[in-house]
C-alpha cells in the first residue's frame, strides 16, 4: 500500500514537473503557440500555475495534516486559541506580495499585447452566421471561409478526418515574420475570433472594430475556432491560417488578385449568357448547402419559430423580385443577410432557381445572372 | 460568540403551534419554518430538474458528432441549466437557509416581514412555470446562454425572449424581497446582547450578501427591460445601427453578474464558518478577519465585472485596472481559507457528514478559487476566455463550493428540522460518491479547456473525445449520485431515524441549539438574552 502511495505520487511529481508533458502539443495544456506572444502567455501561464500550485499545497498539507493527527479519535484535547494578529498580518501582506509577482509580467505582456501599431499587413475579419470573411488591406482580395467538414461526418453517417470540426474551404492565408493585424467586426451577432496558436481571441462586435496582431515565426497551418456564443452553428464556424514565407505569401496573392480579377470579368462576360436550368439547379444546390442550410436546413424547412421554411410558402414560391430582393439585401432586424457582396451573380440566380424549383416548389422559374444585374441596377 | 443565559423560553413555545393543515398550510404560511422548508424543497426540485438539462448536455457530449439532440436545443439546454441553476437551485436554496436558520440564530420569532415573504416565494414557482412554459413555444426556449449578450437575444432571438424577461424580473423581485426581509430581520431583531459582533458568521454573511442583492437585482431588471424593447419597441441600446452598443450590454449584466457570484458564495462561507468550529471543537479563528474579510469580498465585487470582457476590446489601462482588481480578492479570499484551516488545526476533529462536506468545500473552493487567480491575470486569460476551463473554473466554486455548502447544511441542521438523526451510513455514501464524481465530472475538464475546447459547442474537435467522454460519465454519476441525498431527506423528514436531541453536535454553538429538536412551530417568542 505505502509502495503504491509513493509511486502514485512520484507519478504526480513527474506528471507536474516534466516539460514533455506540458509541451506545446500536449492535449491537457495549453499550447506553446508560434509567436513570440504566444511563447510569453505560456510562460506567464504556467508560472502562475506552479504558484498557485505551490500555494494549493501548502494549505491542503497543514489541512491534511490536520485531519490526520488533530482528530478526536486520537484522544487530543481541542486548544482554546482564535486569534493571532502576527499571523494574520502575514498571511494578508505574503499573498499582496506574490500578486505583485505575478501582476508585474502580466502587465508587461499585456501592453505588448495590445500594441498594434506599425503593421506590415492588415486584415479585416468579419464574422456572421456561420462563418468568417476575410478582406486584405492594399490587396484587392477577399473571400469567404466556409466550414469544410461534410454534415455526413457531423450526423455519423461518414468516417470522421482528422481535422473534423477544423477545417475551412479557403483559410486565411499571412506571410510569416511581418507583424499581421486583424480588424475584427461582425454583420450580425457577436462572434470571437481565436488562434490559439498566436494567442489572438478578441471578440466580432456588430457595429464595432477591435485589433488584434500577430507576427507568426515559423509557416504552417494554425486553426482555430468561434469563441463567443454566436446561435446554433457556433460550434461551425472554425478558422484556418496558413502562414506562408513573405515571397510565397506574395506569390499567392497576386495569383489570388489576377484569379479574383478574372472571375468578375467572366461574371461581366457571362451576364449576357444565359445558363441551363440544369446547370442553375446545380450550383443553386452547392451555394445553399453552404450559405443557406445553417439556418434554413438543408431540407428547406427551416426551424418553425427560428428559422422559416422556404417550401411551399414565402418568398420561395411567391412574388419573384421580393425573392431576390431579400437575398441581395437581406431582412434588417432578422438574421437574415445580405448576399449582394458576398455571392457572385450567377450564384445568387443559381440560388433563387434552386429554392424556386427544388423541394416541390416547382415554380418553373429560371433566374440569370442578367436578372440579378437587372434588379441591383433597378432596371427591374 | 453568543452563549446563551438560561431562559425558559421553550417550555411555553409548545402551547400555541396552532397552525392550517393541508395545502393551505402551505400557501397561506407566514411562519419562517414553513417559508423556509418551502424555499429548501422547491430548490432541490430545480437542483434536480437543471441537472437532468446538464445531463441532456453531456449525453451530447459523450462523443463527437451530434447525436441527441440538435444544435439549438442544446443551446436551450445550456441556458435553461444555467439560469434554472443560478436562480432556482443555488439562491433559493440560501434563501431557504437563511428563513431557516437567521431567526433562529438571532433569536427573533420570525422573519420581520412575514407576508411579504410568503410572496416573495409564492412568486417564485410561477417564474420558473413561465420559463419552463417557453420551451413549448414555437421555435423553443431562449437559446442564448444564461448570459442572454445582445444582439443574440434581441435581434436574433425567438419570442420566446418576452417570456424570459418575465421570468427574469419576477425572479429578481423575490429575491429583492428575501433580501429586505433578512436586513431589517437582521437589523431590528436580534436578541437583547447578541450585538452586530457577536452575531454567527452565517447571519453576517447573508446580511452582507443581502445587501449585495440590493445593489445589483435592479440592474439585472434594467437590462432584461432594455432587452424587452430592443427587441419589441424599437429602442437601439444594444444596436450600433441606432446609436447603442452591444457591448454595454456585457457592461451592465456583468455589473449585476459578478456580485451575482458572491452572493452565491458569500452565504456558503457563513456555513462553513458554523461547521468546522463544531466538528473541530474548537472556536473559529479570526471571527473579526472574517467578518472585515467578507465585507471586503462584497466591495470589491463591484469592481471587477470587467473581468469577464477581457476579449471584448477594452483599452489596456481598463484591462488592466480590473486585472488588478480581481487579483486582489484573492487576498480576502486566502484569509478565510487561512482561517478554516487554523481553526482545524489542533481542534479535535470528528468527520459526521456535514464536516465531510465542509472539508471537501474548503479544498475545492480553494482549487476554484486558485483557478480563478489563474483567469484574472489578462493576457493569459486571453486563452482561458470562453474554454472549458472557465466552465471546470466556475463549477468547482458553484457546485463542489456553493452546492457542496448546501449539502453541508442541509445535513447540519437536518435534526434541528426534522427532529431526527439522518441515516449517518447514507449520507456517508452520498458525500463520497458526490466527492469523486464531481471531480471526475469537473477536474478534466480544465485540460480540455486548456487544449483548446471552446465552451457552449454542441460538437467538437476529435482530440478532445477521450476527456469528454470521462466528463460525461462522471456527469451521470453525480447527478444520480443526488438521488441518495433525496432519500436520506425523505427518510428525515419521514421521522424515521434515531430523535435528535436540542443540540446534536457536541461542538455546536450557537441559539439555535438552544430549542428542542425539531424547532417548535414557534420559537423565542420572548427573546433569550445573550451576554
Amino acid at each position: 500500500m505505502k509502495a503504491r502511495l509513493t509511486s502514485l505520487l512520484a507519478g504526480i511529481t513527474a506528471l507536474v514537473s516534466t516539460p514533455a508533458l506540458m509541451a506545446s502539443e500536449s492535449q491537457i495544456n495549453m499550447t506553446r503557440g508560434a509567436t513570440d506572444i504566444s511563447n510569453r502567455v505560456y510562460e506567464l501561464h504556467m508560472l502562475v500555475f506552479y504558484i498557485c500550485l505551490v500555494i494549493g499545497l501548502i494549505v491542503f498539507a497543514v489541512m491534511f495534516w490536520s485531519i490526520l493527527r488533530h482528530r478526536k479519535a486520537r484522544g487530543v484535547t481541542p486548544a482554546k486559541f482564535h486569534d493571532n494578529l502576527a499571523l494574520e498580518i502575514t498571511w494578508t501582506v505574503v499573498p499582496f506580495l506574490i500578486l505583485i509577482g505575478m501582476a508585474v509580467p502580466a502587465t508587461i505582456t499585456l501592453i505588448k499585447m495590445d500594441d498594434t501599431s506599425d503593421s506590415d499587413l492588415t486584415v479585416l475579419v468579419t464574422g456572421s452566421q456561420w462563418r468568417w470573411h476575410y478582406a486584405y488591406h492594399d490587396y484587392d482580395v477577399e473571400f469567404q471561409s466556409n466550414l469544410a467538414t461534410p454534415r455526413g461526418q457531423i450526423y455519423g453517417r461518414l468516417p470522421r478526418g482528422e481535422n473534423y470540426l477544423l477545417e475551412v474551404d479557403r483559410p486565411l492565408v499571412i506571410p510569416t515574420g511581418k507583424k499581421v493585424r486583424f480588424l475584427i467586426t461582425s454583420d450580425d451577432v457577436i462572434h470571437s475570433w481565436w488562434v490559439p496558436a498566436f494567442a489572438v481571441k478578441k471578440d466580432a462586435n456588430p457595429g464595432y472594430i477591435n485589433e488584434a496582431w500577430t507576427r507568426v515565426n515559423e509557416p504552417g497551418i494554425y486553426r482555430g475556432v468561434c469563441a463567443e456564443l454566436c446561435g446554433q452553428g457556433h460550434a461551425f464556424m472554425p478558422v484556418v491560417v496558413i502562414a506562408k514565407e513573405p515571397a510565397e505569401f506574395e506569390e499567392w496573392i497576386r495569383g489570388e488578385e489576377q484569379r479574383l480579377a478574372d472571375q468578375r470579368a467572366e461574371e461581366e462576360r457571362l451576364l449576357g449568357m444565359s445558363m441551363s436550368k440544369d446547370e442553375l439547379m446545380q450550383m443553386g444546390e452547392n451555394v445553399y448547402l453552404t450559405q443557406c442550410a445553417a439556418c434554413h436546413q438543408p431540407n428547406g424547412r427551416g426551424i418553425p419559430g427560428v428559422f422559416p421554411s422556404v417550401v411551399g410558402q414565402g418568398l420561395a414560391v411567391g412574388d419573384l423580385d421580393a425573392h431576390i430582393d431579400i437575398i441581395v439585401h437581406g431582412s434588417s432586424g432578422t438574421a437574415m443577410q445580405a448576399y449582394r457582396n458576398q455571392l457572385s451573380m450567377r450564384e445568387i440566380a443559381a440560388v433563387i432557381t434552386y429554392q424556386r424549383n427544388a423541394w416541390g416548389n416547382d415554380t418553373g422559374d429560371v433566374v440569370q445572372a442578367a436578372d440579378i444585374h437587372n434588379f441591383i441596377q433597378g432596371n427591374r | 460568540m453568543s452563549t446563551v443565559v438560561a431562559d425558559s423560553h421553550d417550555a411555553h413555545d409548545e402551547h400555541h403551534d396552532h397552525k392550517p393543515t393541508g395545502i393551505k398550510r402551505w400557501l397561506f404560511t407566514t411562519n419562517h419554518k414553513d417559508i423556509g422548508t418551502l424555499y429548501l424543497w422547491f430548490s432541490f426540485a430545480m437542483f434536480l430538474l437543471g441537472g437532468s438539462m446538464a445531463l441532456v448536455i453531456r449525453m451530447e457530449l459523450f462523443q463527437p458528432g451530434m447525436q441527441v439532440v440538435d444544435p439549438h436545443f442544446f443551446n436551450q439546454m445550456t441556458t435553461m441549466h444555467g439560469v434554472i441553476m443560478v436562480f432556482g437551485a443555488v439562491m433559493p436554496a440560501f434563501t431557504g437557509l437563511a428563513n431557516w436558520m437567521i431567526p433562529l440564530m438571532i433569536g427573533a420569532p420570525d422573519m420581520a416581514l412575514p407576508r411579504m415573504n410568503n410572496w416573495s416565494f409564492w412568486i417564485l414557482p410561477f417564474a420558473f412555470l413561465i420559463l419552463l412554459s417557453s420551451m413549448f413555444m414555437p421555435g423553443g426556449g431562449p437559446a442564448f446562454g444564461w448570459t442572454f449578450y445582445a444582439p443574440l437575444s434581441t435581434t436574433y432571438s425567438t419570442d420566446s425572449t418576452a417570456l424570459f424577461v418575465f421570468a427574469m424580473h419576477i425572479m429578481g423581485m423575490s429575491s429583492i424581497m428575501g433580501a429586505i426581509n433578512v436586513i431589517v430581520t437582521i437589523m431590528n431583531m436580534r436578541a437583547p446582547g447578541m450585538t452586530y459582533m457577536k452575531m454567527p458568521l452565517f447571519v453576517w454573511t447573508w446580511f452582507i450578501t443581502a445587501f449585495l442583492l440590493i445593489a445589483v437585482m435592479p440592474v439585472l431588471a434594467g437590462v432584461v427591460t432594455m432587452v424587452l424593447t430592443d427587441k419589441y419597441f424599437g429602442t437601439s441600446f444594444f444596436d450600433a445601427a441606432g446609436g447603442g452598443d452591444p457591448v454595454l450590454f456585457q457592461h451592465l449584466f456583468w455589473f449585476f453578474g459578478h456580485p451575482e457570484v458572491y452572493i452565491m458564495i458569500l452565504p456558503s462561507f457563513g456555513i462553513i464558518s458554523a461547521i468546522i468550529p463544531a466538528f473541530a471543537r474548537k472556536p473559529l479563528f479570526g471571527y473579526a478577519s472574517m467578518v472585515y474579510a467578507t465585507a471586503s469580498i462584497a466591495g470589491l465585487s463591484f469592481l471587477v465585472w470587467a473581468h469577464h470582457m477581457f476579449t471584448t476590446g477594452m483599452p489596456t489601462f481598463a484591462s488592466l485596472f480590473f486585472m488588478y482588481m480581481t487579483m486582489l480578492i484573492a487576498v480576502p479570499t486566502g484569509v478565510k481559507v487561512f482561517n478554516w484551516v487554523t481553526t482545524m488545526w489542533k481542534g479535535a476533529m470528528t468527520f459526521e457528514t456535514p464536516m465531510l462536506f465542509a472539508l471537501a468545500f474548503v479544498v475545492l473552493f480553494t482549487i476554484g478559487g486558485l483557478s480563478g487567480i489563474m483567469l484574472a491575470i489578462t493576457p493569459v486569460d486571453y486563452q482561458y476566455h470562453d474554454t472549458y476551463f472557465v466552465v471546470a473554473h466556475f463549477h468547482y466554486v458553484l457546485v463542489s463550493g456553493a452546492v457542496f455548502s448546501i449539502m453541508a447544511a442541509a445535513y447540519y441542521w437536518l435534526p434541528k428540522w426534522s427532529g431526527v438523526m439522518y441515516d449517518e451510513f447514507l449520507a456517508k455514501l452520498h458525500f463520497w460518491c458526490s466527492l469523486v464524481s464531481v471531480n471526475i465530472l469537473f477536474f478534466p475538464m480544465h485540460f480540455v479547456g486548456l487544449a483548446g475546447m471552446p465552451r457552449r459547442y454542441p460538437d467538437y474537435a476529435l482530440q478532445f473525445a477521450d476527456i469528454n467522454a470521462i466528463v460525461s460519465v462522471g456527469g451521470f454519476l453525480f447527478g444520480f449520485s443526488q438521488l441518495i441525498f433525496l432519500w436520506v431527506v425523505i427518510k428525515a423528514a419521514r421521522k424515521q431515524g434515531v430523535p435528535a436531541p436540542a443540540k446534536p453536535w457536541e461542538g455546536a454553538e450557537g441559539l439555535e441549539w438552544e430549542v428542542p429538536s425539531p424547532a417548535p412551530y414557534h420559537t423565542f417568542d420572548t427573546p433569550p438574552k445573550v451576554s
